[in-house]
């Protein structure tokens, strides 16, 4: 019979998968970003729009061109870098010139993920490698807030959004503070509502809680994201900022403020649960997630600085690790379970 | 109480789909003759067996025509009435070549089977235990792993309850199932056999609950004298696998690195029971078995009951294949090893043949782009032994195969392809594991 003679595979087993795929989920991640972005846009106009564009192709392009540098293929396909641009883009001001925006997603790739050798090796989440660059380099710009929902933030681009490079920007919109700076030096707190719909200020795209919690949900949903990264977080803020308002609530904000106030909600939903720079285990996600809000609370209480997400997700980061060291799952047939 | 908040399964594994409802109600049919049936001598785990035959010979289907050499062999028995043909070496399912009994069947209307010397329920257990060698008895579920051996606890240590493994949570495979639909009594005559020889009080039967009507079969057909329940699992890969056996129904781990018999359990598969039942008190040996030949490159699906030695390429020609097959493995898709020379036989430890076609792109893990590893612990959530497929991925890679046994417990893992089957960058982990237990045996080994 000639048509089984014809070659046959050879291939190892399990010869079914369940059709999980990398660039898949990466994709899916993408996709659950997008309504925040739009609000974003919505929010603040042409700004915004240019900031998270510049952003994304910053990052997009650097990755392509490194990987060409060195001759290996492009691993733009897979999408991760595409999620690193994004998530960059919404996490800087609204105003912010371009060239900052370019040269923070230069330095987050290069510096954040392909020196430490590009998907799976990054030790840190490079949108906020990128962004931790740009604070310590330009922490002027990138506490200039911008008034959302302004009047005519459609019809013409901020002049500091176009500056010329390594020039001093000029600012003609009305500025405003966040409410975390209100917190800190006015010791005004917003309402939970206004927080959650996205009416405050702050960065692109970290105002609307409830966008994000959303597209949070949908990837929980999805088996695509750790929920007890974000769980541990928000139970961990809600906690100790509950304790301390009870204790004096004229200074310390209450839990509902502390978790849709500045860049909360956009960390531990996007940037905390980055599958590389987070621990393998369940336990491990929960100790990570707590080491954050704990982090987070002392540099919003204490620390010199009124936002404390993007350092606290950093530290965590760099302590992922030692907790994938400290805690591995028991294996079958050892300690308890040996009969 | 408590009963309604046990679940009666393991934790972590995965839901592969069944894919059984092509073959579950076909009944076993009896397979024809290949023109040539090839024995391999070392169809079980440990020393192949010796033949008593010379080239030429003429042989009666059921005779043996190999013995055990050595207390970790069974013996073989002839497939059918023929013709040795030859005796030399043949190609197996992992590449190497095996010495093989060459037999060359009569003509079909002539086959058929002698009874030989029986073995009674009365027999003393060291009896039952040499008989079920001499029947060249091993697991059929897939491991074959010589039944008479397990039956024998080490010294000081008691066996309580025995377990029948009627689970088959391999995708396409029926043979189990039907085994126990149409071999019931034979399945509890085994079971009486098996209770004298290893000197159990208690047995389970286990059984996935896509297989509710064989549960309940067992259930009305027991005879009252036996002391069996009959439990049902949700389903779940790799529930067939005895320490997730012993996990989920007695609540107990089997130590690492150590033996059903250190928690008092001994499991056997059910169609490894039937054949005790129905192939001792007729003093006859294993000389055909049930298959299940499925897939979608076959148009003939199907039960059989097929001779040892049977090639593959007559099997599946038997069975109408369809033009575009384009992957042949042994047994189920989960663990089956592939086919990449369709003269190897059939052997005792073959539960099916399953055929891929191109078309079968959502299943076939071959072409996939393969991504770094992103840590995203979907196969730490699979790994029934609660490994760390990642860290030992990463390991393999490296070639640190001697931390990988050391601090990353690799000899636990049982090749299940859990974390295979799930991992989203397409590392072909159970692979590496597979290769890294060989080095590691290797190196200790020198």
């Amino acid at each position: 019979m000639a048509k089984l003679s014809k070659h046959l595979e050879i291939g190892s087993s399990p010869h079914v998968t369940d059709g999980a795929s990398t660039d898949v989920i990466m994709r899916n991640v993408f996709f659950a970003l997008l309504p925040v972005t739009v609000f974003a846009v919505y929010a603040f106009g042409t700004g915004a729009a240019l900031v998270i564009i510049v952003a994304t192709a910053s990052c997009v392009l650097t990755e392509h061109w490194l990987c060409r540098w060195t001759g290996n293929p492009s691993t733009v396909g897979d999408w991760s870098i595409a999620i690193t641009g994004l998530l960059y883009g919404l996490t800087l001001p609204p105003d912010l010139p371009l060239w900052m925006v370019f040269i923070g997603g230069v330095f987050g790739v290069g510096i954040g993920k392909y020196l430490f050798g590009g998907l799976g090796m990054n030790a840190f989440n490079p949108a906020l490698v990128g962004r931790a660059f740009l604070q310590a380099a330009f922490p002027q710009a990138m506490t200039h807030w911008q008034v959302p929902f302004a009047e005519g933030r459609f019809e013409s681009i901020p002049s500091s959004v176009m500056a010329m490079p390594f020039w001093e920007p000029t600012y003609d919109a009305v500025t405003t503070a966040t409410p975390l700076a209100l917190m800190k030096f006015e010791s005004e707190f917003a309402g939970g509502r206004e927080l959650a719909a996205g009416l405050t200020s702050g960065s692109v795209g970290e105002t609307c809680g409830a966008l994000i919690l959303l597209g949070g949900l949908y990837l929980v949903a999805r088996n695509m994201m750790n929920w007890r990264i974000p769980a541990s977080i928000f139970a961990t803020v809600a906690v100790i900022s509950w304790v301390y308002q009870l204790y004096d609530p004229t200074t310390y904000p209450g839990p509902v403020f502390m978790l849709f106030s500045g860049g909360l909600m956009l960390g531990a939903v996007f940037m905390a649960t980055d599958m590389v720079a987070s621990p393998i285990t369940n336990l491990g996600c929960w100790l990570y997630g707590a080491l954050i809000g704990v982090l987070v609370v002392v540099i919003r209480f204490w620390g010199g600085m009124p936002e404390g997400v993007m350092y606290a997700i950093l530290l965590a980061n760099a302590v992922s690790p030692h907790i994938d060291n400290l805690i591995q799952p028991r294996v079958f047939g050892t300690g308890r379970g040996a009969a | 109480m408590l009963d309604l908040f046990r679940k009666d399964t393991f934790r972590h594994g995965v839901h592969p789909p069944e894919m059984k409802d092509d073959t579950a109600e076909l009944a076993i049919r009896q397979f024809p003759f290949a023109p040539v049936l090839i024995v391999p001598l070392s169809q079980h785990l440990g020393a192949p067996a010796k033949p008593v035959v010379r080239e030429g010979q003429e042989v009666v289907r059921g005779q043996t025509i190999a013995e055990p050499d050595g207390f970790m062999s069974v013996a073989m028995h002839a497939p059918a009435s023929g013709i040795v043909r030859r005796i030399m070496l043949a190609p197996g399912i992992m590449g190497t070549k095996v010495e093989s009994i060459y037999i060359e069947p009569y003509p079909a209307s002539t086959q058929e089977i002698d009874d030989g010397e029986p073995c009674g329920l009365d027999a003393s257990p060291d009896e039952i235990i040499t008989a079920i060698q001499n029947a060249g008895i091993v697991g059929l579920g897939g491991a074959a792993f010589p039944t008479h051996v397990k039956l024998k606890p080490p010294e000081g240590k008691k066996l309580d309850t025995l377990f029948i493994n009627g689970v088959e949570c391999e995708p396409y495979l029926t043979t189990d199932y039907r085994v126990m639909l149409e071999q019931t009594e034979d399945v509890f005559t085994g079971i009486r056999y098996l209770l004298r020889a290893t000197g159990t009080k208690e047995v389970v039967i286990a059984i996935e609950a896509n297989k509710l009507d064989a549960a309940e079969r067992f259930r009305t057909m027991c005879p009252d004298d036996l002391p069996v329940s009959v439990r049902v699992s949700p389903v779940k890969y790799p529930q067939g696998a005895e320490k997730m056996i012993f996990s989920a129904l007695m609540g107990r781990e089997v130590p690492s690195g150590g033996l059903p018999a250190d928690i008092g359990a001994i499991c056997c598969n059910v169609a490894t029971t039937a054949e005790i039942g129905r192939l001792l008190p007729r003093g006859r040996g294993i000389q055909e078995r049930v298959i299940t030949i499925g897939g979608p490159g076959v148009r003939k699906k199907g039960n059989y009951r097929i001779p040892i030695g049977t090639p593959v390429r007559y099997a599946l020609e038997q069975c109408d294949p369809v033009d575009d097959i384009s992957r042949v493995f042994m047994g189920g898709p989960m663990m089956g090893p592939t086919v990449s020379n369709l003269d190897i036989p059939i052997t005792k430890g073959t539960s099916g043949i399953t055929a891929f076609t191109t078309g079968e792109t959502g299943g076939s893990t071959g072409k996939k782009k393969v991504y770094p590893c992103i840590g995203c612990a979907r196969c730490v959530e699979a790994c029934p032994m609660f490994l760390n497929p990642s860290q030992l991925g990463i390991l393999a890679r490296n070639e640190e195969y001697e931390q990988m046994a050391e601090s990353w417990h690799l000899m636990d893992c049982f090749e299940c392809g859990a974390c295979t089957y799930v991992c989203p960058s397409h590392i072909p982990l159970v692979q590496y594991f597979r290769m890294s237990k060989k080095m590691v045996r290797k190196l200790s080994a020198a």
